[in-house]
């Protein structure tokens, strides 16, 4: 797809400030416009934006467009497109809803209906020990808890997630492996549950712990050992 | 000391003039008169408003008015509201109230809008304003219970604690049990936006009790309907009351109960809250709706024909905000029904649906169009639009002051046509020309924007999302309102050559907010060195622009005008392009 932000490359700016030419050689008649990446919801943010991009661009800048092309190739779907399929992929920030009412509409819709729709968002707060501004992610951005390891690792990037198992799950059951990761330096991230317990983030499986997940917040290893045997306890009841 | 010529009044008699103006305009103009009124108005000066946090510093603020009472601060740009500005881009009170602890002891009120509030702000106020009364915190996040607990528990005249939509970390604290025993003064408390704060009871109802002057009172959700009728016959005299969740098992008793207290309460104006709403219990305020100006139903979950019987009750509305439950036939039930309504917001129940949940169409909007001639003031959320329906609606409402609406699917063309609504907003800034605020929504080309610079000369505040063809229509506005102060624009194909070409029109303009467009970094970085009053502030989070080609666009773009200079408070996400003195115009 031509990217229409190509066409810039042979900006001239005397020409800008004389005088406006004809709309012709800015995008054409097109008015489908690169996305922020962040449009498409269904690929993991660490896939669209990473450091990767960096070292990309210092080749070719055309990479980097491609990059951002191929991100927000699944633009929201037109209705009236008969061969589309309805699925329906989120704009951020579109429509113009702020947060607390669509939070609100969401909880509102417990059951009936496709409660799968990739509709309600689920912010949720970042803090991490010593950094000096929260961050709010949406957690149905993820599918993984690799992804969003990733995210957050974009975010604070003196974060990094200890070792997760290839489900990215803990194992809990296997204390000594938890006891190496909680002792590490590295940072664990941990969040804060339906029933307002502190649990390690890995114990249970991606889905439900989107669900269950109010918050999250980021600490060292050794001092999120005084939440392991909580949640082990937890994780142990539910098995 | 003033020389004084035989024909000048005293220093006290021009202060004492100065005093009956009010507004901010006419205090800027009086203070241009000459140097002696510039004095004495400075000093005299009470209250200020910065439409923008980092246009000026709160140092230069407090040099100049030394004794205000009132200050009133914006912070982050409005698409924030809807998540576009990334956390830790800036809007910090903290240096604010630093400054203004030291010099302004007897500040009386301040006024917060998307500000990062910390905990430690709040109990700096609460400390160094002996004389605090007044705290309105709107779309503000950063702080907890506990920084409230501070104020309540420290301003012996607190009057207003309004807490609008913010996002408060709720840790339980039991925020009203801080307010001591004798303290009396409320009359204003907005807690509507804490969560799972569990309000004890009793400590909500003596409060109630003590504070006989308390006119404004908005629960949160945690509130339970049962609850409410001891609430209200403690304070009859309430003018603007929020309910807490409006569902309870349905009892007799508890009904009339309700009802009765509802009844008791002669002053009411103003309702809302309404979470969770059981309609059996919705009669109970039918006692007050012959008086009612104001209703907020926003979160009400009731469908249309409840919602009709509701509104037929209150003739006498001014303001209404509901969902699109209430759809087309609700609509026009209100058109006949509230011949004195002026604001009109109705809500999206299920904004990321595919297909239509409800039937609310264009046909509600030109109802109250049609039926509603003191409507100024609309934001309507539809699936699909026309024309012809828009040009009726500027037709019937040439007084509109605020026309918001939004088609939920970007680029939606006329649904009868399938042409671009150009023609039909082209209508609405002909034919409103008090038009200050106007969003835009479906498929537009530059086409609308030319009428826009044509027609809306008084729109000061303009919201763009995917429209337009090219420069020409960033052109066609930047150099047609003349009384444009903020431009805010997400995916458009606007790039360099618009703003270039209009850059000194950004420094008559508070902000300009541009994201996902094509503007590129070169651009960005000229502007930002040819505009020395300018903060050209680029925001990215895919890392520094400058490790990208020039030509890229960047990602995000705020710029705003000042005389503060570059900040120092920004995220590693956010880039200043620098000033360059070598390079300035004139």
């Amino acid at each position: 797809m031509a990217n229409v932000l190509g066409t810039e490359h042979d900006l001239n700016f005397k020409e800008t400030e004389l005088c406006l030419g004809l709309p012709g050689g800015i995008g054409g008649g097109g008015n489908e416009v690169d996305s922020s990446p962040k449009t498409s919801g269904k690929r993991g943010f660490s896939e669209t934006v990473d450091l990767k991009l960096n070292l990309q661009a210092k080749e070719t800048g055309m990479d980097l467009n491609k990059n951002l092309d191929n991100g927000s190739k699944e633009k929201p779907v037109s209705a009236k497109d008969p061969t589309k399929p309805p699925a329906k992929v989120q704009v951020v920030g579109w429509p113009p809803v702020r947060s607390y009412r669509k939070n609100v509409m969401a909880s509102n819709k417990t059951t009936g209906e496709e409660s799968e729709k990739a509709s309600s968002a689920a912010f949720v707060k970042v803090s991490m020990d010593g950094a000096p501004y929260l961050r709010k992610v949406d957690l149905k951005m993820y599918k993984s808890y690799q992804e969003l390891s990733d995210a957050l690792a974009k975010m604070f990037s003196s974060f990094t997630m200890g070792n997760y198992g290839s489900q990215g799950m803990i194992d809990f059951m296997n204390e000594s492996k938890l006891m190496d990761l909680l002792n590490s330096s590295d940072y664990v991230p941990s969040y804060e549950d339906k029933d307002g317990d502190w649990m390690l983030v890995g114990d249970v499986p991606w889905q439900m712990f989107v669900d269950s997940c109010k918050r999250l917040r980021i600490m060292k290893g050794s001092e999120a050992i005084g939440l392991a045997p909580r949640a082990m306890e937890k994780c142990k009841s539910r098995a | 000391m003033h020389k004084k010529t035989a024909f000048s009044f005293p220093d006290e008699v021009l202060e004492h003039v100065f005093s009956f103006i009010q507004s901010d305009k006419d205090r800027n103009s009086v203070s241009m008169v000459c140097k002696s009124w510039y004095e004495i108005e400075r000093w005299c000066r009470r209250k200020v408003f910065v439409g923008n946090c980092y246009a000026v510093s709160p140092r230069m603020v407090i040099k100049r008015f030394p004794e205000i009472r009132s200050i009133e601060l914006k912070g982050k740009p409005h698409f924030a509201d809807f998540n576009l500005v990334p956390d830790g881009w800036g809007g910090y009170v903290f240096p604010w109230i630093v400054e203004m602890a030291g010099a302004v002891p007897w500040l009386e009120e301040i006024k917060l809008k998307r500000m990062v509030v910390t905990d430690e702000s709040l109990e700096l106020i609460a400390k160094s304003f002996k004389n605090f009364k007044a705290l309105v915190l709107s779309s503000c996040e950063g702080f907890s219970t506990d920084g409230l607990a501070a104020i309540a528990a420290s301003c012996k005249n607190l009057k207003e604690l309004d807490l609008r939509d913010c996002d408060v970390d709720d840790l339980s604290g039991h925020l009203l049990s801080h307010f001591p025993d004798t303290y009396t003064s409320l009359v204003s408390l907005n807690i509507s936006c804490l969560g799972s704060d569990e309000v004890s009871f009793s400590t909500l109802e003596r409060l109630v009790c003590r504070c006989t002057n308390l006119r404004t009172l908005r629960l949160n959700r945690a509130v339970p309907l049962d609850k409410i009728a001891n609430i209200l016959r403690r304070a009859p005299q309430l003018v603007d009351f929020g309910t807490g969740t409006y569902a309870a098992d349905l009892r007799p008793d508890s009904y009339s109960d309700l009802a009765g207290a509802f009844s008791s309460c002669k002053e009411l104006r103003s309702l809302s809250g309404f979470w969770d709403v059981v309609p059996d219990y919705l009669p109970a305020i039918y006692p007050v709706c012959s008086k009612l100006t104001s209703l907020n139903l926003s979160y009400a979950t009731i469908q249309s024909p409840e919602l009709i019987k509701l509104v037929s009750h209150c003739p006498n509305l001014q303001r209404l905000l509901v969902l699109d439950y209430i759809e087309d036939s609700g609509l026009e039930v209100l058109a006949s029904s509230c011949k004195n309504l002026q604001e009109l917001r109705v809500f999206p129940s299920d904004p990321f649906g595919v297909e239509p949940n409800v039937s609310l169409t264009e046909q509600g909007l030109v109802a109250v169009s049609s039926g509603c001639p003191k409507l100024q003031s609309v934001l309507y959320f539809c699936r699909r639009m026309s024309n012809e329906a828009l040009v009726t609606v500027a037709k019937n409402c040439p007084n509109f002051t605020r026309f918001r609406l939004c088609i939920i699917e970007p680029r939606t063309a006329d649904y009868q046509t399938l042409e671009p609504l150009d023609v039909g907003f082209g209508a609405i800034v002909q034919y409103c020309k008090d038009l200050q605020r106007l969003s835009l929504s479906g498929l537009l080309t530059d086409r609308v924007f030319e009428y826009i610079g044509t027609y809306a000369k008084k729109l000061e505040m303009l919201s763009v999302a995917f429209a337009g063809d090219s420069d020409l229509g960033l052109h066609h506005v930047l150099s047609g309102c003349e009384s444009l102060r903020k431009l805010e624009i997400r995916d458009c194909p606007f790039g360099d050559k618009a703003l270039l070409a209009n850059a000194a029109k950004l420094e008559t303009m508070r902000s300009l907010w541009m994201s996902s467009c094509a503007v590129s970094f070169r651009a960005c970085k000229l502007l930002g060195q040819k505009m020395p009053r300018l903060n050209v502030e680029v925001i990215d989070e895919r890392g520094p622009p400058d490790s990208r080609p020039e030509s890229c666009p960047v990602d995000k773009l705020y710029i705003y005008r000042t005389v503060a200079g570059s900040r120092f408070d920004m995220p590693p996400f956010v880039w200043t392009m620098e000033d360059d003195p070598s390079l300035q115009l004139s």
